[in-house]
């Protein structure tokens, strides 16, 4: 059984190098722990200001684009699938079909920012961005509404960012197999991040474009 | 004691188990869109929330591999988004009864 | 500094000590560049010491321009040198403090481990609390005035001022990912690296403290995070979160600050209180009173801890019930404090008491901490909130808590792991005096403090009407009684670093792990990992 094998191969490597994989793995977790209160701060603004401003919250994301957030959500999703699979073929000793799953992945996460950029020029070209003289003329809910836009998707964008270009590092790695069939905890823990990062847009997306 | 498990027990999800999700994730955002085009009136947020919190669990039970960790990780996961959840809620004390 | 071996217990005659191992690097590149906990923990020892030299030093200007109704310096400088004591107190000194130095110490030594969990983001750790320190500093010299809003950067004030805020705030978000890192790398040290045998019940106390702290450090140090990422936001790009004008709420600011900053004082106390859990059974020759109990109460503590950062907003304009809720769960972290101070009195009893200097700055912290706590019940209670907020009673009481608790164990540590981490012996008499007007000086300086606040004298003010003249008055030359103990404390420390006595392995008979290892420690810490059967504090 392919388990079998690679479970007394991993022990063994183990034994050889020390390495503590689990220990990795729940690092990882702490980390992506932290980043869920980070987030969380950003999500408790949404909340207060959405509990007392309803009816410009509802106004202002009319001006969402419902279709690019729709094909974005979309896209990451994917994006997730991709790189669980590679994860997977990485532990099957697959390293090619790995590299190539990264790389789709990397090129689903630069349409996911692609998408953004459009996003966003289309609103500061209508005078929409933190502190502009259109914006200051709206009613305050929208205000915040706006504003919390472009904190929320930009920091997230950047997470995005930063998580294509740690997988581009691990295709590297996976290439020159420093990332194997048995230390693997490089690439599943690039995964974890990317799938928080997706799990963030999951929350995203209805709280921006899903509420008109 | 989890320590002695060097976790690489973990077995490796079948690349049919990781379609399978992505589809069902694909389904529920059509849900979340069309559920959202339907006026819920004040029902409409805990409802994008809850279908949200599906596909989030998806994505960390299957993705994540959270189902074949050990109790241990589920359960920090669980703490962590309850101290969220709490910080959130306390806030509210104030922001609803202001 | 020597690190002659003898031959003694662990021991060979070809054992090096850590300070003489050879690797890559040369001199002060290898301490900067080394990954060894031991070194990072000692280098993190220097840098807190001089900023808490720093952040004293300011203290004094502060007392002194106190000593009486008029000024010495501009009322925009008052608060400049207040804000400074405290950022430089608070996040470069008590919050880092115990953790990073004798937690990366002493943690792997009493687990039996070899180094921490991930050595070299231990170094990178170490490197971003440098960074952040320097950022810090630019923006206290750097063009435009240092900051001014207090530690606590209120919004809309900390938005508009001309002060270099954003900057200021940026080095305190470098050093709080520093925290959320050494949070991080503990607890995976503890829950992966503990040497056969060393059960969770088998801890050592003070390695309790560092995994409960590690949680709060983990998951309440992201708030602050994002907190000083909306000041910027809104200074740098107009982000109008808390602007009133821009639909936002001043409030909101104190909320998401203050979720950090409530469980940031267990981060500074809950360390503390695990050195004196070292401390008191060794000096009374007792096992430490309700093992289970101490150990449990951190959790406690840092899991309510969490839940009461609305005592800090008492007056800011929070609805009724959220005042009720936040004023009870306050009571209830009481609790498991309670039988913290309780276990560690009734270790002692029937004890054989030696009274040496670790005990002495232990049993201080036990009742400085208790006056400190005790006075947290009475500004915790709603209607003497109203009264007691924003006046010097505050003060009083955090530094009651916060030095006479956390900085006095850290004074404890430092005297009963001083063997350990340097080979030498300090001197018994000398720190026995230093102690004693340290102490006196405390009293006389935070007291005062109390009736001036209780009298209605409010903090942060720069100056005052004639009232409050003797408290202030008195209080100052507290401060001056203090100054001179700390600094016959540390002058007896820096001399034996140089002139002290050889120490031996185990100079005060304590049983947990690093007491079986030579003084200094050798650099893999043991030989071969210990297998622990028995061990009781």
């Amino acid at each position: 059984m392919i388990e079998k094998d690679v479970t007394e191969k991993n022990l063994e490597t183990q034994k050889v190098h020390g390495i503590d994989y689990m220990g990795k793995k729940i690092g990882m977790w702490f980390f992506l722990f932290t980043e869920l209160l980070f987030f969380g701060g950003m999500f408790l603004l949404y909340s207060v200001y959405r509990y007392r401003f309803p009816a410009d919250f509802h106004i202002a994301a009319m001006d969402e684009n419902l279709l690019i957030g729709s094909v974005n959500t979309a896209v990451l999703l994917t994006s997730s699938l991709s790189m669980a699979l590679s994860v997977s073929a990485v532990r099957r000793g697959n390293k090619k079909l790995s590299a190539l799953l990264q790389v789709i992945t990397i090129l689903f996460g630069v349409v996911f920012l692609v998408n953004k950029y459009f996003e966003w020029t289309a609103k500061i070209f209508n005078g929409i961005y933190p502190n502009s003289p259109v914006l200051l003329q709206y009613s305050k809910g929208q205000i915040l509404f706006f504003s919390l836009y472009y904190v929320m998707t930009g920091i997230h964008g950047l997470h995005v960012l930063i998580g294509t270009v740690v997988i581009s590092v691990m295709v590297v790695f996976t290439l020159r197999e420093v990332i194997t069939q048995t230390n693997f905890s490089k690439l599943e823990n690039t995964g974890l991040y990317w799938h928080f990062v997706d799990i963030v847009w999951i929350y995203l997306f209805p709280l921006f474009y899903l509420i008109t | 004691m989890e320590e002695k498990r060097t976790g690489m027990e973990t077995h490796i999800i079948g690349y049919r188990t990781y379609v399978y999700v992505w589809c069902a994730l694909l389904i529920l955002l059509g849900i979340t869109i069309a559920a959202a085009k339907i006026y819920f009136w004040k029902y409409s947020v805990p409802i994008n929330l809850f279908i949200a919190s599906v596909k989030a669990l998806l994505v960390l039970t299957f993705f994540m591999h959270l189902k074949y960790e050990g109790r241990f990780l589920k359960g920090l996961v669980f703490i962590t988004v309850l101290v969220l959840t709490t910080i959130i809620a306390l806030t509210f004390s104030d922001v609803w009864f202001r | 500094m020597t690190g002659e071996s003898k031959i003694m217990e662990n021991e060979t005659s070809e054992e090096i000590s850590f300070y003489q191992e050879k690797g890559k690097y040369r001199g002060i590149l290898a301490w900067l560049m080394s990954t060894d906990h031991k070194r990072i923990g000692l280098q993190y020892l220097v840098a807190l010491m001089s900023f808490f030299s720093i952040g004293i030093i300011l203290g004094m200007i502060i007392r002194l321009s106190l000593i009486a109704p008029g000024k010495i310096m501009s009322a925009q400088t008052y608060d400049e040198v207040f804000t400074t004591h405290g950022i430089i107190m608070i996040f470069l000194f008590i919050i880092p403090g115990i953790p990073v130095a004798f937690g990366n110490f002493f943690l792997p030594i009493m687990i039996g481990a070899r180094d921490v969990a991930f050595p070299r983001l231990n170094r990178f750790t170490w490197w971003l609390y440098l960074t952040g320190a320097a950022i810090v500093a630019l923006s206290l010299f750097i063009h435009g005035e240092p900051p001014d809003t207090g530690w606590t950067f209120y919004a809309p004030y900390s938005i508009r001022t001309q002060a270099n805020i954003a900057l200021a705030v940026l080095g305190v978000f470098v050093l709080g990912f520093s925290s959320i890192l050494t949070g991080l790398n503990f607890i995976t040290t503890i829950h992966r690296l503990r040497a056969p045998g060393m059960t969770w019940f088998r801890l050592p106390l003070f390695v309790w403290t560092l995994y409960a702290t590690g949680w709060v450090q983990l998951l309440a140090t992201p708030v602050l995070a994002i907190t000083l990422v909306f000041i910027i936001l809104g200074r740098v790009f107009g982000v109008g979160f808390f602007d009133p004008s821009k639909g936002g709420d001043p409030i909101l600011y104190e909320h998401l600050f203050w979720t950090y900053s409530h469980p940031a004082v267990y981060i500074m106390v809950l360390p503390a209180m695990g050195v004196i859990s070292q401390i008191m059974p060794v000096f009374s020759r007792e096992k430490i009173f309700g093992y289970k109990a101490i150990a449990l109460s951190a959790m406690a503590i840092a899991t309510v801890g969490y839940f009461v950062w609305g005592h800090h907003m008492f007056t800011s304009g929070m609805s009724d019930t959220a005042r009720v809720i936040f004023s009870f769960i306050t009571f209830l972290v009481a609790v498991p404090t309670g039988i913290k101070i309780f276990n560690w009195v009734a270790t002692m009893y029937k004890g054989s008491i030696v009274v040496n200097s670790p005990l002495l700055f232990a049993l201080s912290f036990i009742f400085l901490f208790s006056i400190g706590g005790l006075t947290g019940l009475v500004i915790g209670s709603l209607a003497p909130n109203l009264h007691l907020h924003g006046t010097y009673f505050i003060v009083a009481h955090f530094h009651y808590v916060m030095f006479g608790g956390a900085g006095m164990a850290v004074l404890a540590g430092l005297h009963y792991w001083f063997p350990k981490m340097f080979g030498k012996m300090y001197r018994e008499r000398p720190a026995k005096i230093g102690w004693l007007i340290l102490f006196i000086g405390f009293n006389i300086l935070y007291f005062s403090m109390f009736v001036l606040g209780y009298n209605g004298m409010p903090r942060r003010y720069f100056d005052y009407p004639p009232k409050y003249f003797t408290g202030h008055l008195i209080s100052t030359i507290g401060s001056w009684i203090l100054a001179v103990g700390l600094i016959i404390i540390f002058a007896n420390l820096i001399r034996a670093l140089f002139r002290g006595e050889k120490a031996p392995a185990n100079p005060w008979g304590g049983k947990s792990l690093e007491w079986t290892i030579s003084s200094p420690p050798p650099p893999e810490n043991f030989k071969e990992t210990p297998v622990i059967r028995d061990i009781s504090y």
